[in-house]
């Protein structure tokens, strides 16, 4: 789960990392209200979206005057901003974030991410602040520093004077470096974070090391344990239907393509997007709706897929182990009763009582189209699809 | 042969009274798995289809001799149940839950190291389907009845598309010496690596299947054993083609975050260390007969 910028930046603060005084805002009169309270002459306008890249996109303004701040969240409330994190619907702009801006004279690239060969927390870091960790890697590798943090213990001193001394922190602002990544690392662990980002972590002109920005994401699964967390959830960053699905208990990413998808299993259902892709179809979700199949579970996830208007043919794609195809089978059959779909359904069911579920199938009297193998279903599925978009055309 | 579990094996179920754990001790015992004990702390004393329940793992191991866990606890309390196993000196656990803080694996995982080589647990899972022997034992949450006894060797991060190789293996008459699910979180027990050289040492294991997909690094770990260590043939399917960059796809483990974690490029690296990939998952069985044949011949 991902959070804002300002809100990190509030949790880091807490565990002794320094950062610029800045307030948040919801409209542009409260925002030239904000930077008036904080003083300066000159700040900051963040739009607060959960992507990185926003600079790029229009999302930082430096203003000098309250009529500039006024002027600049204007031009963010309400507004979707697009950058290379966001996917092309962007992301809406619903709050502001105003601080004092600072002159620093370095920027650092700080990040922490849960590193899965050595499957410890690791603490990646670059004297080539400001620009993305990717291309870090790709322009300059040699500027990389890495630490992994023994889970026993927890991060180290001297782990940090290494990290400080390999970055060519002025020797004076040692120990700020040192209390900034025990920060990081705390609120890290403490927190069950996935991911800590500061980029930039600037050294001052007053000589203050200052996270300027800060990112944070957490794992979902502990959620349990740190309701305050939880309860910074925000949806208006999220894609509608994927939010819907997961309060469902369902596993759902929307996609560009026309051929919906309903499979059991997270593997099986990226196999089942893949073929779709092999067979010159366009996937149009990925949706895993578990174990169970139940009808109730399979009625939901059509409700689901023929929410996508895109969507022009569905293809459901079951295992059956313990509960039998003959039971997945009336499920389908069920769903489709109660609330029959105007494009074609493919369904291939594979796993104990095929036979009896197709049967199933085959005398319901509904339009299903059967298929006994996967590249089968898929290829089912394109032909249906073709065939249905031409009639549609005629129609039109 | 075959790894981790045969019809010497004596079970325990960390988390027997829920209803799903019920359900599976059911379906194991009639596999003919031989499920002698129970843990649910403050249920010592009763039973569970016949099967003794204990407070304690350390109880459970002196009164049965038990040595072989699963484990059906929910995600909150799970990490410290596999602590408790390996404590109570289990020698193989499978974890099945789904949801456990990546954190508290990296305890588990720490935890464990603390125990010598010889004496260390081996864990599969969390976050997976189990681990079958066909014809000796089941121990998960998988078909029993979809695997035919035989030599192929099956280790998957996917519980399902495992079933859907396991099918096809057996609609071609093709057996299985045993199938290991290893999960689909980001941190996990064993990998395909230490999964690869079990079935490198297994007599009975004559060819691997290796079931992976988007995410982490493991498939290109996988990729360097095979290519220096391994003498059988390994055929693999990777999942996610069509899988966007940065999104998590259903398992925790399966998101694209680093270079080398796409499933073409997982593909690329296997097939340059002499694997045959599959190119779709309709001929996983298919792909491993034709290589099958090409080694009898």
């Amino acid at each position: 789960m991902d959070i804002h910028e300002y809100q990190a930046k509030e949790i880091l603060a807490r565990f002794g990392v320094a950062v610029p005084a800045g307030a948040l805002a919801y409209s542009p009169e409260q925002a030239a209200y904000r930077a008036r309270e904080l003083g300066g002459d000159r700040w900051i306008v963040k739009a607060q979206v959960h992507a990185g890249g926003r600079g790029k996109a229009g999302g930082v303004k430096l203003c000098a005057s309250e009529h500039e701040i006024h002027e600049a969240s204007e031009g963010m409330f309400g507004r979707k901003i697009v950058t290379h994190q966001t996917g092309p619907e962007g992301k809406g702009i619903y709050r502001v974030y105003v601080e004092n801006a600072v002159d620093f004279t370095r920027e650092i690239y700080l990040g922490l991410v849960l590193d899965r060969t050595s499957q410890r927390v690791m603490i990646v870091a670059s004297p080539e602040g400001g620009m993305e960790i990717e291309d870090i890697s790709a322009s300059s590798p040699g500027s990389i520093v890495r630490s992994t943090v023994e889970p026993a213990v927890g991060l180290q001193d001297f782990q940090a004077r290494e990290i400080a001394y390999a970055l060519g922190i002025p020797g004076a602002l040692t120990q700020q470096m040192v209390r900034t990544l025990q920060g990081c690392y705390r609120a890290f662990r403490d927190l069950d974070a996935t991911m800590v980002e500061i980029n930039p972590l600037v050294v001052t002109s007053d000589n203050r090391i200052l996270a300027l920005d800060a990112k944070m994401t957490f794992d979902t699964n502990a959620l349990f344990r740190h309701p305050q967390i939880a309860e910074l959830r925000d949806k208006s960053q999220e894609d509608p239907r994927e939010a819907r699905a997961a309060d469902r208990g369902l596993a759902y990413i929307g996609l560009s393509g026309n051929i919906g998808c309903i499979v059991n299993g997270a593997g099986l259902a990226m196999a089942t997007m893949d073929t779709i892709k092999l067979a010159g179809g366009e996937p149009a979700n990925f949706l895993d709706i578990g174990g169970g199949a139940t009808p109730e579970r399979v009625a939901k996830a059509f409700r689901l897929v023929m929410s996508d208007r895109n969507v022009q043919a569905v293809l459901v794609n079951i295992f059956a182990g313990i509960n039998r195809c003959d039971w997945v089978a009336e499920g389908v059959v069920q769903a489709l009763r109660a609330e029959p779909v105007d494009v074609p359904v493919i369904v291939r069911l594979s796993g104990t009582n095929v036979e009896e579920g197709q049967k199933i199938l085959a005398q319901s009297g509904l339009p299903i189209i059967r298929a006994n193998t996967l590249m089968e279903a898929a290829e089912r599925a394109v032909i249906a699809w073709q065939n249905d978009r031409k009639h549609l055309m005629r129609a039109v | 042969m075959s790894i981790f579990l045969d019809r010497s094996s004596r079970v325990v179920v960390q988390g027997i009274t829920g209803r799903m754990a019920q359900f599976h001790t059911r379906e194991m015992l009639d596999y003919g798995t031989q499920v002698v004990a129970g843990v649910v702390p403050g249920k010592g004393g009763e039973t569970v289809m016949g099967v003794p329940v204990f407070n304690t793992m350390k109880e459970a191991v002196a009164a049965t001799a038990c040595d072989t866990s699963l484990v059906f606890v929910p995600p909150p309390f799970a990490a410290d149940s596999i602590m408790e196993a390996a404590d109570a000196g289990i020698r193989y656990c499978v974890c099945i839950t789904d949801g456990i803080p990546a954190q508290d694996m990296i305890r588990v995982k720490r935890y464990m190291m603390r125990y010598p080589r010889d004496r260390r647990m081996v864990l599969t899972g969390p976050n997976c389907a189990g681990t079958i022997s066909p014809g000796k034992a089941l121990l998960g949450i998988m078909p029993g009845h979809i695997y035919l006894s035989g030599h192929v060797g099956i280790v998957s991060r996917s519980g399902t598309l495992g079933y859907e190789a396991a099918q096809q293996l057996k609609d071609r008459d093709i057996g299985v010496s045993t199938s290991v699910g290893i999960g689909g979180d980001p941190i996990n027990g064993s990998s395909f690596r230490d999964i690869l050289e079990r079935f490198e040492d297994d007599p009975d294991t004559h060819i691997v299947c290796m079931i992976g997909e988007i995410g982490g690094p493991q498939e290109a770990e996988a990729a360097e054993y095979i290519q220096n260590h391994m003498t059988k043939p390994v055929i693999a399917y990777i999942a996610g083609l069509t899988a966007p960059k940065g999104r998590t796809m259903g398992h925790a483990g399966a998101i694209i975050s680093a270079f080398g974690e796409s499933a073409s490029e997982k593909v690329e690296i296997l097939t340059a260390a002499g694997v045959t990939v599959a190119e779709n998952p309709s001929v996983i069985g298919e792909t491993v007969a034709r290589v099958m044949a090409r080694r009898a011949a």
